[in-house]
């Protein structure tokens, strides 16, 4: 997993649900691609045109509630979203997200805007908005948390340590 | 040392330690469930760590629910892939139309107080109602268990929520947990354990606190429990109760009294006011189920509703049941009868059209009425239709009336 990221920022608000993020009648397939391209498709038709692989989805409080469908974050990481900002997660999307690799930073407080340009340091957890110059420091993972994300998700883990 | 509140008491059991908020343990669980929705998922994530068996088959169980019978070839397909594993594995699967998941765990004992369970779905947390620390995960996280037997955890912290007085008899179970929620949040307990206590709680039937537990879900929470005082199971069991010492991040006190019926307006599960709010709101399709509420006395207090009259033109009654057990006894009493002939149209024991899979999308600019326990936009299957939840009562009301009506007085 490459430790620096770098994209454009797609902002959205708080509270974003999964159904939003990709819609329960689409979530019964093991096809990622056929997620992608559904995902935010009723919060923000044009997300799939305007993204760029690589690009940040940004958001305010409690992003991925609702339901458990690990087809959220996999929506968004087969898009090319390299990951995701929020000022806090819901706790089934975090760990979701963390388990098939895609990384979530946790910033309580932000400003980014639509479009900012953004390089994020997984090691040390700053974010870095080039276009208005200010740094954040994303809260740091557990530890277990971590070392699942450094060996790419939760499969490639336990396929090296069978436990935990 | 502090006393512990349930959730700590429960880690305590299964792993021999002290755990305080914020520690993370790796604990072994008691059992782990996974739908249509997510086991693919997990089976798929499970082969590819390198497993061969699952830690112990008859601690597992997939059910067939959220779009159950099979949609189209697609969903066939994964209900196939789901078989196969199952049947390789020695894994109990519950069909189509055997019901919901968290029915079905409740109803066969897959679940029992004091266990730590895993379930790959959002709305696990509903066996707090048991007294289970029960927490929602997803495929991958639920592969690993069926890999390990184990999970990691952190240990969430404790909201309290104590409730005083009684709920006057046209205010059900769903309508205080409609309010509650309201009250919490949609994130007001993220990461958290809910632990409802008072004398409500005490005479309630486990369908009314299965339906409390199952919307901390709404609230954000990691598990929720009911006080077991006055829980009645049809097996021994010890109950497992807080401390009177245990610490809690907060306590919230509630008078719950002269509670209305409530209703969540679109499109979130914590948009809750007094019915008054919404009352003659046009309504043209009405849901009574789900894990929230397709238990047999919410489909009685609708058919005590319904019985003998018929919907108007124009609105229509989708039951669904939430197992072929609660079917069978709504046969028996002359439940399922009234309702249909009222002009119900009962559907599979299942997820029904919940999640917006199958057997009941909405049109562009309906409204729905809906007992279950989610509003989100796009929730059923159509961005442009708008969902308010409310009690079973409040919906079998609502469509005979033709718009949102309080339910009629008496018992709920």
């Amino acid at each position: 997993m490459s430790k620096v990221l770098r994209g454009h920022a797609h902002v959205y608000g708080d509270n974003i649900d999964t159904d939003r993020i990709i819609p329960g009648k689409y979530t019964k397939t093991l096809d990622a691609q056929s997620l992608a391209e559904h995902v935010l498709e009723d919060l923000d038709p044009e997300f799939r045109s305007r993204m760029r692989p690589g690009d940040f989805v940004v958001a305010g409080n409690n992003f991925g509630c609702g339901s458990s469908r690990e087809q959220a974050p996999l929506a968004l990481q087969t898009a090319g979203v390299s990951a995701v900002i929020a000022r806090y997660f819901a706790r089934i999307f975090f760990r979701n997200a963390i388990n098939i690799g895609l990384p979530v930073l946790e910033i309580p407080e932000h400003d980014i805007a639509q479009g900012d340009e953004l390089e994020a340091d997984l090691a040390d957890g700053k974010v870095y908005n080039h276009t208005t110059g200010k740094v954040y420091q994303a809260k740091p993972l557990p530890e277990v948390m971590l070392r699942i994300l450094q060996a790419g998700g939760l499969v490639n883990y336990l396929r090296e340590h069978k436990t935990f | 040392m502090r006393g512990m509140t349930t959730v700590e008491k429960i880690l305590f059991q299964k792993t021999g330690q002290r755990v305080r908020p914020g520690d993370i343990v790796i604990a072994p669980v008691d059992g782990l469930m996974a739908t249509d929705t997510t086991a693919p998922g997990a089976i798929r994530a499970f082969e590819k760590m390198g497993g061969r068996h699952v830690w112990a088959p008859e601690r597992c169980a997939f059910v067939i629910d959220h779009a159950a019978p099979a949609p189209n070839e697609r969903i066939a397909n994964l209900h196939r892939f789901m078989r196969e594993f199952a049947r390789q594995q020695g894994i109990r699967l519950f069909e189509i139309g055997e019901g919901i998941c968290h029915q079905v765990m409740v109803e066969q004992g897959y679940v029992r107080p004091g266990y730590l369970f895993t379930g790959a779905d959002s709305h696990t947390p509903t066996y707090g109602a048991l007294n289970a620390f029960a927490c929602g995960v997803g495929s991958t996280d639920l592969a690993a268990v069926m890999l390990t037997g184990k999970i990691w955890l952190k240990t969430p912290a404790t909201l309290r929520i104590r409730c005083h007085g009684q709920l006057r008899p046209e205010a059900s179970a769903k309508d205080l947990i409609l309010y509650l929620t309201g009250k919490v949040g949609i994130s007001g307990a993220t990461y958290m354990s809910v632990e409802f206590e008072g004398e409500a709680f005490e005479t309630m039937s486990l369908a009314s606190r299965l339906c409390v537990a199952n919307m901390t879900a709404e609230m954000g929470a990691k598990t929720g429990f009911v006080h077991p005082r006055g829980l009645k199971l049809p097996y021994f069991f010890e109950p497992i109760e807080p401390d009177p010492d245990a610490e809690y991040v907060q306590t919230i006190e509630v008078d719950i009294g002269e509670l209305p019926p409530q209703v969540a307006a679109p499109e979130s599960p914590d948009n809750v006011y007094p019915i008054d709010r919404y009352i003659g709101t046009p309504v043209h399709y009405g849901f009574i189920g789900t894990c929230g509420n397709g238990r047999l006395e919410d489909l009685q207090v609708a058919a005590r509703i319904l019985r003998g009259k018929r919907l108007p033109k124009g609105v229509r009654l989708v039951v669904a049941p939430a197992s072929r057990s609660v079917l069978l006894d709504a046969m028996l009493d002359g439940t399922a009868h009234a309702l249909v002939e009222a002009g119900a149209t009962l559907i599979t024991p299942g997820c029904g059209p919940c999640v917006g899979s199958h057997e009941g999308v909405p049109a562009d600019g309906e409204t729905v009425i809906s007992a279950a326990n989610r509003n989100f936009r796009g929730r059923m299957g159509n961005p442009r239709a708008q969902i308010f939840l409310a009690s079973p009562a409040t919906v079998a009301a609502s469509v005979l009336a033709g718009h949102i009506t309080l339910p009629p007085p008496g018992d709920q």
